[in-house]
């Protein structure tokens, strides 16, 4: 989230050079932050390996994970990159109102995505699988949950760009945004993959 | 300053820090047993060895400022001189050559003095389970059937085999004049092997913070002759105060400065109960009998150690 | 209403608390009351809080590092005060409770909130500068990471007079720093000072990474960078890789601590190795992001100083590549002790001394430059001299600590203490403070006084000597760390010599603040007039001293490496264009400010329990940044006339000195 607003660089000099690009800083500077996030994830990563066997009598992933649930979750997500993407071509064509649509349906396959990762942890914890209940469920509420706050920090940032976009148009700045949040959600998307392929495949099988 | 002075200042320079430290007593440089004499030998080997490196570029530094100070304006003055494929050739090669040698010490030495590693020796060792509470420190002897708080003793030539483990935070396991230290921490069981060579009674502590009582986390080891150390199993034992599982949770609530105290007698199960006490569901403390007993046993026989720095300890799962 | 948080939180019980609060907030009203009394609230909010100008920025780091330089070290000499005493009966004036927060504080402060704003205070002066760049490639950022940080810093001095402060040593170790063995709220300030800061140092990481990648004076090719911003970039990359593996061990720790997870617990299968790994894993890397740029510095320094080149600058790039990622390798060597297998710890050991080969090299090149070369021994060369005979005693303890057969005797014991002193002291602190007497007059216009800054060197570095050394040696006597009383009256000697040590530091710290005031008040005479005070080498001393707030009227072109000396060396130095072209620059913003504030409002709700507040900070700091990105006036235009006319006052303050100033050393060294 920390890019949206970075810009006004002003520093090749104004006199010999015309007008310098604004934009390819801030997707560079975007994509060391997503190195970050990257880096991030993988501590996580690494302490759910550490803990995954870790149950302590209670619940392991086999006993608790639906595998075709999630895959429907996956499918939202994947299927979200795709309208993303979307979103991108038209706003490279310069089409407002076909960007604001797809950036809509974007926004609504992401909310099913979180609504129904929201779901699953309320059953586990429902049933008493809460995440106090063992090292391996601390790990994996804490990666799968980690996962959902960048989600819904993407959706928030979404919003903030369909009003942005609706008001002021596919400026330069807004489609050096749109660019930036492309690159996240994407990121996001390969992240689920791992945790799918990690947490629930491998947990499963 | 001619070459021949500098050479001698040198050679002086050398032994300083030796005469330094031979100058008051320090533990470390004086060690009671075997383990100790070595990591001594080694820190004095790898010591004169970086010294090789060290005095020079203490000397050149002081040389090179003073003999190029700006006033000096007899030296010479290149100010575009920057670049000697030679030089930088040997400032590569010889920092590489030392670090090779040392490496291949430490390669060596370390799997040496592997704390891990049982001591050769024909003398049949004695174990002792370690066990670290807030804030002091539970000897328990599984052969002798006895167990003490802050006093050791044992044997001396005779390795003693040292498993240790934690009630609480971590700390760890020191008595320098013997040589290494290992953590303690809950759950796990780490291992040492030390030996004494001389009689003594010597001091062992907590090197890693565990709490408020951590500095008074103190206690004695005593070497002595294998008289001296039946005389002190008797005593123990004379002692009518039995440590099982009912009066062990009363032992390991905190205090701090806690004296020496004898057990005469000791639960077999009470080192592993308390090992296995966070496993399986969690703070049952002392309990289930049994099943902890046996499931500690598997434990020590499990993997010696694991490659992985998490697995540093042996986990007892 | 108020969480945890009721009166009983502040120490009234603790006389040296509660003085040291009196004293904070008797000096506190005063500079309130004076900033009021002469009216200065709009120009310090227009000029400074709001200011995103990275020189202005980068003074305000260095300030903020002064103060808790003073912090950090109160805690050091009492410290140092209580082991003098607490031989035997006594047990000194410092109860456990009270002493393992103070050293838990004064390492927290030292590397959090000293050295790391110390260095990048002098990046963020320097690095634009060196590459001729106006500004950071985000300034509002620049300006957000600052004030993350500050945030920090005031949850860490909060923590003194509400709550306490963790009791953990700066680890934190679990599972001593969990719930069930440290219940207080001291780990929780402990957890969310890091946080903040350590998020603002990560944006940091980014923003510099850009500006030194994408905008680079045209001609400056990467080979051809100041080797101080070669440094800062390699720091740059460590804090990318390294921070966020701190922020994600904290956020675990707080988990286990907040919502009763158990990552790192005893009980129900938590792994507190896992902490000590992820901690290293960062704090490792961390050493050497506090190193690198007091190495840059040296460079500079040094080769500045002594009329001459770097020699060897390839092979200082390259040696610096190597530290940068021989860093991520070597984590393990703080735990030699956790029972790891013997392969392990060899592999780790020698990784570790593999490191002191290109440090080595570094040295060797250093020396090198001063050969053939004409050193004036000014301040920064003193503290340069004292760090390389420093250093090296110190970089030799650390191989020793690194050889795992002298670790298992050596490990926590006072050695250690003595060695990362010894390195970060005799490392770190000495070139961040030959860095800040180096650009102070770039950053302020006039020189700091050189009789008081020898002063300080000198008691800086005996009392070194004085307050380390008894430390080794205590060392090899079995004494270690975070004792809060002892009863070997053998040790209290050296203890007593230590202290003294400490005292002859608070002299150097004197002689500095005796250096800013006198400095000050003789700044007429001590003015730097053309830019280049000292016959510098690289771009900031092409332009005016301080520079003005677009750094370069024109863009400078870059043919060499030294880029300033070699336009001295043309005689193209100095030149002014025709014409002046408008100049993009950005405007304030009080965004940065704000969000940082409302930063240390979240953490200190979070630390009491409050959570209608944390709530309430948070979407506010969210709320200020949404905010900010619908705000498109951010930035202007600075007209060619207001440049001419900044420009003509810098050129005819130094038309005359300008003769003298070209038999100076540039016209010795041809």
């Amino acid at each position: 989230m920390s890019s949206t607003v970075m810009h006004s660089n002003h520093a090749v000099a104004h006199d010999d050079h015309a007008h310098h690009d604004t934009g390819g800083n801030t997707v560079f500077g975007f994509w060391l932050y997503l190195m970050t996030d990257c880096i991030l994830f993988a501590s996580v990563f690494a302490t759910y390996a550490v803990l995954v066997n870790h149950t302590a009598g209670g619940p392991s992933g086999k006993d608790i994970f639906e595998l075709p649930y999630v895959l429907g979750e996956t499918a939202l997500l994947l299927v979200s990159s795709c309208t993303y993407g979307f979103a991108m071509i038209a706003a490279h064509r310069g089409f407002k109102g076909q960007t604001l649509a797809w950036l809509a349906a974007t926004f609504v396959l992401g909310a099913g995505f979180i609504g129904m990762e929201l779901n699953e942890f309320h059953h586990l914890i429902a049933e008493g699988f809460g995440p106090d209940k063992s090292a391996f469920l601390s790990s994996f509420f804490t990666l799968v949950g980690m996962h959902g706050l960048h989600v819904t920090a993407g959706l928030v940032w979404m919003i903030v760009m369909m009003l942005q976009v609706s008001r002021r148009g596919l400026t330069d700045r807004n489609n050096t945004r749109l660019m930036c949040l492309s690159l996240f959600w994407h990121f996001l998307d390969i992240v689920w993959i791992c945790v799918f392929t990690i947490v629930y495949l491998m947990g499963t099988i | 300053m001619n070459p021949k002075q500098i050479t001698s200042l040198l050679k002086r320079l050398a032994w300083l820090p030796l005469l330094m430290l031979s100058g008051c007593k320090m533990v470390l440089l004086d060690p009671k047993g075997q383990v100790g004499v070595d990591e001594k030998s080694l820190i004095i080997t790898a010591t004169l060895l970086m010294l090789i490196v060290v005095i020079p570029v203490i000397v050149m530094t002081l040389v090179f400022a003073w003999k190029y100070r700006a006033s000096n304006t007899k030296a010479t003055y290149r100010p575009n001189w920057s670049h000697s494929t030679a030089i930088e050739l040997v400032v590569w090669i010889i920092p590489c050559v030392i670090v090779a040698i040392l490496g291949t010490i430490t390669w060596k030495t370390t799997h040496e003095l592997d704390p891990y590693r049982p001591l050769d020796s024909d003398v049949k060792p004695i174990e002792v389970q370690v066990v670290s509470l807030d804030w002091k420190w539970l000897f328990i002897y599984p052969e002798q059937g006895i167990a003490t708080v802050n006093e050791l003793a044992f044997p001396v030539d005779t390795p003693v085999n040292f498993k240790i483990t934690s009630q609480s935070a971590m700390n760890s396991f020191f008595i320098p004049a013997l040589g290494s230290q290992i953590y303690s921490m809950a759950g796990m069981q780490t291992k040492l092997h030390l030996i004494a060579n001389h009689e003594g009674s010597y001091d062992g502590f907590s090197a890693n913070l565990s709490g408020e009582g951590f500095s008074d986390m103190k206690f004695q080891a005593i070497a002595t002759d294998e008289q001296g150390f039946n005389d002190w199993v008797s005593q123990v034992k004379a002692n009518s105060e039995t440590l099982d599982l009912d009066s062990y949770p009363a032992l390991a609530a905190p205090s701090k400065a806690d004296p020496v105290r004898y057990y005469g007698s000791v639960s077999p199960i009470l080192y592993d109960t308390i090992l296995m006490q966070y496993h399986n569901g969690g703070k049952h403390a002392a309990g289930h009998e049994d099943h902890a007993g046996h499931a500690g046993h598997e434990a020590h026989e499990g993997a010696e150690m694991a490659g992985m720095p998490m697995n540093a300890a042996e986990e007892t799962h | 209403m108020f969480g945890k948080l009721t009166l009983e939180a502040v120490p009234f019980h603790e006389p040296i608390i509660m003085i040291t609060l009196a004293v904070v907030a008797i000096a506190g009203l005063g500079i309130f009351g004076a900033i009021t009394y002469y009216r200065k609230w709009g120009y310090l909010w227009t000029e400074w809080l709001t200011s995103v100008d990275h020189k202005k920025i980068g003074v305000m780091y260095i300030l903020v590092a002064l103060i808790m330089l003073l912090r950090g070290f109160a805690d050091a000499i009492m410290m140092r005060g209580q082991l003098a005493i607490a031989e035997g009966a006594s047990q000194g004036y410092l109860p456990p409770e009270h002493y393992d927060q103070i050293f838990t504080a004064h390492g927290v402060i030292m590397i959090i909130f000293m050295a790391m704003p110390f260095m990048v205070g002098l990046m963020n002066i320097a690095v634009p500068l060196q590459i001729g760049a106006r500004d950071v490639a985000f300034p509002f950022l620049n300006s957000l990471s600052f004030w993350l940080f500050v945030a920090g810093a005031i949850l860490v001095n909060v923590s003194l007079g509400v709550g306490e402060f963790a009791r953990t040593g700066w680890v934190a170790y679990p599972p001593l720093a969990e719930l069930g063995y440290s219940p207080g709220v001291g780990v929780d300030y402990y957890i969310w000072a890091l946080q903040l800061s350590g998020l603002g140092t990560l944006l940091t990481g980014v923003n510099f990474l850009v500006t030194v990648f994408k905008m680079r004076a045209p001609g400056m090719t990467l080979m051809k960078m100041p080797v101080f911003t070669w440094t800062c970039t390699f720091t740059n990359i460590l804090i990318i890789a390294s921070f966020p593996i701190l922020t994600a061990t904290l956020a675990l720790l707080s988990l286990d601590r907040y919502l009763d997870m158990h990552f790192f617990t005893n009980e129900l299968g938590g792994n507190a190795m896992m902490y000590i790994n992820l901690f290293w894993a960062w704090g490792h890397p961390e050493v050497y992001i506090l190193i690198l740029p007091a190495f840059g510095i040296f460079s500079e320094v040094i080769s500045t100083f002594s009329g001459k080149k770097l020699f060897g600058y390839t092979s200082m790039i390259w040696a610096s590549g190597a530290i940068t990622v021989l860093g991520f390798v070597v984590w393990l060597h703080h735990f030699f002790t956790m029972g790891s297998g013997a392969n392990v710890n060899a592999f780790f050991g020698v990784a570790t001394m593999v490191i002191s080969v290109p440090t080595g090299v570094k040295l060797f090149n250093w020396l090198f430059t001063m050969f053939r070369g004409r050193v004036q021994f000014t301040t920064p060369v003193l503290w340069t001299l004292g760090f390389m005979v420093t250093f090296t005693v110190g970089g030799m303890t650390g191989v020793l600590l690194a050889v795992p057969g002298a670790d298992y005797v050596l490990h926590n014991s006072l050695f250690l203490i003595a060695h990362f002193h010894n390195t970060i002291i005799g490392g770190a602190v000495f070139g961040y403070l030959a860095g800040f007497t180096f650009w102070f007059p770039k950053a302020f216009g006039f020189k700091l006084d050189e009789r008081l800054g020898k002063g300080a060197f000198w008691c800086w570095i005996t009392g070194f000597f004085v307050a380390f050394m008894p430390l080794y040696i205590l060392g090899f006597m079995g004494m270690t760390r975070r004792l809060n009383h002892y009863d070997n009256p053998m040790w209290q000697p050296y203890l007593i010599v230590a202290f003294f040590g400490a005292g002859l530091i608070l002299c150097g710290i004197l002689f500095q603040l005796a250096q800013l005031v006198v400095s000050l008040r003789n700044r007429e005479s001590l003015r730097d007039v053309t830019g280049d005070p000292w016959g510098g080498r690289t771009l900031e001393w092409s332009t005016s001293s301080p520079p003005p707030f677009y750094n370069f009227a024109v863009t400078p072109t870059v043919r060499a490496l030294d880029a300033f000396q070699d336009m001295k060396e043309r005689g193209e130095a100095y030149l002014r264009p025709d014409h002046y072209a408008p100049i993009h620059m950005p405007k304030n913003t009080s965004a940065g400010v704000i969000i940082g504030l409302l930063g240390a409002v979240f953490g200190f709700a979070l630390v009491w329990h409050i959570w209608w507040l944390g709530a309430v900070s948070f979407i506010g700091m969210i709320a200020t940044f949404i905010a900010r990105s619908y705000n498109e006036d951010v930035d202007y235009y600075v007209q060619p006339d207001e440049i001419e006319r900044v420009e003509n006052r810098h050129h005819a303050n130094f038309a005359a000195p300008r003769s003298v100033l070209n038999t100076q050393p540039v016209a010795e060294q041809i």
